[in-house]
């Protein structure tokens, strides 16, 4: 029975070989959610948003206009008003400028809220450049408060040339723990 | 057990009887049975809770549930028949197959196999638990988010999800275990001079499938894992609010659930040409080309995921990416497809129940996969996203694809299992029946996609209710005739007529050679293979 023990040594030794793979695989899946980000801000698929702005190399292109449209949702659990003061807005790309969002608390008690920015098309997200904006921190709002939320923002230059309008979607969940 | 062989080897191991046999054992063919067994009893199980949907469906409104008991049914239904149907289905037939088709005397590792099949048990009552709690005031329920577990819903779910998600743990670990068997089983316990390339096709496309499964389970345990840390352990994985991303919950959720679809029907497109072969009495057509075919397919399977969720709001070169990629799928698909029909073409075709199920699922299942490419279109996926049209597609895929697949097996290696005949009349009347009445049932399904029924709603608007109406009652003659089945296999278990060795007159193979039913203890002296 020689062979046969030798054989059930292969098994074992096969069997947790194979076991690296089941753990390289978990690995890899939670490697997925930083991945996924990198990924998505490399390309700009999904729209995410993250790009500052760099205010010093600015060139305003004044022949070409491109429309900006800002629409806004509050999700479910927060018991907000808010909504753009305008809806859209003509700039000229590199143009640096300023909008306002007005969000008003309907609860009877203070509330922190953060605003999550979506832009589309998502090819334009890393074209479209945020100075300064109230979705970079979570906002508190007391009872009944009313509070005027600022956007600065520019449209970089090297924008694709066939995207002439950006829509800029905000949605603000009630932030339970601060935001990372 | 009448071989005295068989008898010799009982006495001599002086294994256990009654339930610590089945608890205790780490024989392949008991482990096979048990697979088997507790497979026709999901399969049951899941069948009832979709004939309940159906019935809501019969008619406009709602009638008989609410929209969360509905929403439950659906969900579990799905998760019911791939997890603890369909899967282990295929898993029973590599632990009684597979040693026997490759000369070895019982899988590699019998006692991992053993663990492997008592994890699922507890995994179904533990998915299907919730139901019963409901009932007594515990809880709100089963999961109720449809099987794909999305976020944010999940995360807002009731206890149901956590109950699935531990499910869904243990049925993972169950495969992976399975599969590491499988691999070490084929790539270890071959008989002498059965090279790879000599090995049977059903050997060749578990080998695929287990590595799909060892390679995309864990990425599944992970996702529901973060899931359930978002549930109870204040993480934003999927939380918007807090940083986390919702669509990279459908992104990992698919890099798992696209190549599921392929781990349940690899086996059957193993098995399903030695079927073909044995009743058209020639060799298999392509072996070769086969062989590569399985394997092109498994690799494609990882990379083409995003196709589940064209809608979500992709850039078009993503969307290129996954449409064209999904596409290219077809091609080795094609090549599978010509390979089954040159096997049978000129062939002396008999058309016993296993062949009428082969047969039939050639058609059916190629039905679900040019519907499938339709699918793929991202212009024209659009339109049919979340429709019953998708409906259509995947049960054509995964019922006349997957499970009329496992039918025809089981109907094939029967005799060999149990050592007597079916009744033939009634497995044939149960394919006849099973035939007709899925297609009825699923035919009107494309059309209310067509015309914009969306899915998983439990009341629709009035101009689908004839269609909904026909496959109502469809369904529920599918259901009845399933009943057929079981009584076939549970009288043939029993007695019936002595099946001889080889059971089929053009069968070839190793598990051929064996008396039927095999000893307790086959190719303890392994055959050698020239």
């Amino acid at each position: 029975m020689n062979s046969h023990e030798k054989r059930q040594q292969d098994n074992k030794k096969l069997g947790f070989k194979l076991l690296w793979i089941v753990g390289a695989a978990l690995l890899f899946g939670f490697a997925l959610v930083p991945l996924y980000n990198v990924l998505c801000t490399v390309t700009g698929l999904n729209g995410k948003t993250n790009a500052t702005a760099d205010v010093t190399s600015n060139k305003v292109d004044e022949t070409r206009w491109v429309t900006v449209e800002f629409t806004s949702s509050v999700m479910p659990g927060l018991g907000w008003n808010f909504y753009p003061e305008q809806p859209s807005i003509k700039v000229h790309p590199g143009q640096i400028e300023t909008v306002n969002f007005v969000a008003k608390n309907n609860t009877n008690e203070s509330v922190a809220g953060q605003a999550v920015p979506s832009v589309s098309p998502g090819l334009a997200s890393p074209h479209f450049k945020k100075i300064e904006c109230f979705c970079f921190k979570r906002q508190e709002l007391k009872a009944g408060e009313t509070k005027l939320m600022p956007l600065r923002f520019y449209v970089s230059t090297d924008l694709p040339k066939d995207v002439n309008a950006v829509t800029l979607s905000y949605a603000f969940y009630n932030a339970v723990k601060p935001a990372n | 057990m009448s071989s005295t062989t068989a008898a010799h080897h009982d006495e001599h191991h002086d294994h256990p009887t009654g339930i610590m046999r089945w608890l205790t054992t780490t024989n392949h063919k008991d482990i096979g049975t048990m697979y088997l067994t507790f497979s026709l009893i999901m399969f049951l199980v899941g069948g009832a809770m979709i004939l309940a949907v159906r019935a809501e469906l019969f008619q406009p409104g709602l009638q008989l549930m609410k929209p969360e008991f509905y929403n439950q049914l659906i969900g579990v239904h799905a998760l019911v028949m791939i997890f603890a149907a369909l899967m282990p289905a295929a898993t029973g037939f590599a632990n009684w197959m597979l040693p026997l088709q490759i000369g070895a005397p019982d899988m590699a590792l019998p006692r991992l196999n053993n663990w492997g099949f008592w994890l699922l048990p507890p995994a179904a009552i533990l998915l299907t638990l919730p139901f019963t709690l409901a009932l007594f005031g515990i809880g709100d329920g089963a999961i109720a988010t449809g099987w794909t577990f999305y976020a944010p819903l999940s995360i807002q779910g009731g206890m149901g999800v956590d109950f699935a998600i531990f499910s869904v743990h243990l049925l993972g670990v169950s495969s992976v275990l399975g599969s590491i068997n499988v691999i070490v089983t084929i790539l270890n316990m071959r008989a002498p001079g059965m090279t790879l390339m000599k090995m049977p096709m059903f050997a060749w496309a578990w080998l695929v499938t287990a590595f799909l499964l060892i390679a995309t389970i864990p990425v599944l345990a992970g996702a529901v894992t973060m899931l359930l840390t978002d549930r109870h352990f204040g993480t934003h994985f999927f939380d918007a609010a807090g940083g986390g991303d919702p669509i990279l919950f459908q992104h990992l959720f698919w890099f798992f659930g696209h190549p599921e679809v392929y781990i349940v029907l690899l086996p059957i497109w193993g098995f399903m040409p030695q079927i073909l072969q044995t009743f058209s009495r020639k060799p298999m057509y392509g072996y070769k080309a086969q062989v590569v075919s399985l394997w092109a397919i498994g690799a494609l399977a990882l990379v083409v995921w995003a196709h589940h969720f064209f809608t979500v709001g992709m850039p078009v070169p993503a969307l290129l990416y996954f449409m064209y990629s999904t596409m290219a799928i077809s091609l080795p698909l094609a090549v599978l497809f010509f390979c089954w029909i040159a096997t049978i073409w000129k062939g002396s075709l008999s058309f016993e129940t296993p062949m009428l199920f082969a047969t039939g699922w050639i058609v059916l299942f190629g039905i679900g996969g040019l519907t499938g490419l339709v699918l793929a279109d991202v212009a024209a996926d659009a339109q049919y996203h979340h429709s019953y049209f998708v409906v259509a597609h995947f049960h054509y895929t995964l019922f006349a694809g997957g499970m009329m697949g496992v039918m025809s097996g089981v109907y094939y290696w029967l005799p060999k299992m149990t050592g007597h005949m079916f009744n033939e009349r009634l497995g044939k009347l149960h394919f006849w029946l099973t035939a007709i009445s899925f297609n009825l049932t699923f035919i009107p399904q494309f059309f209310l996609g067509l015309a914009g029924m969306p899915r998983r709603i439990p009341d629709y608007a009035l101009q689908f209710a004839e269609f909904n109406a026909i496959s109502t009652v469809a369904a529920f003659v599918l259901g009845l005739s399933q009943l057929i089945f079981v009584y076939n296999i549970v009288s043939c278990a029993r007695g019936g007529k002595k099946a001889t060795d080889r059971v089929w007159e053009g069968a070839e193979g190793l598990e051929w050679t064996l008396p039927s039913p095999p000893p307790y203890h086959s190719f303890t002296e392994q055959p050698i293979v020239k």
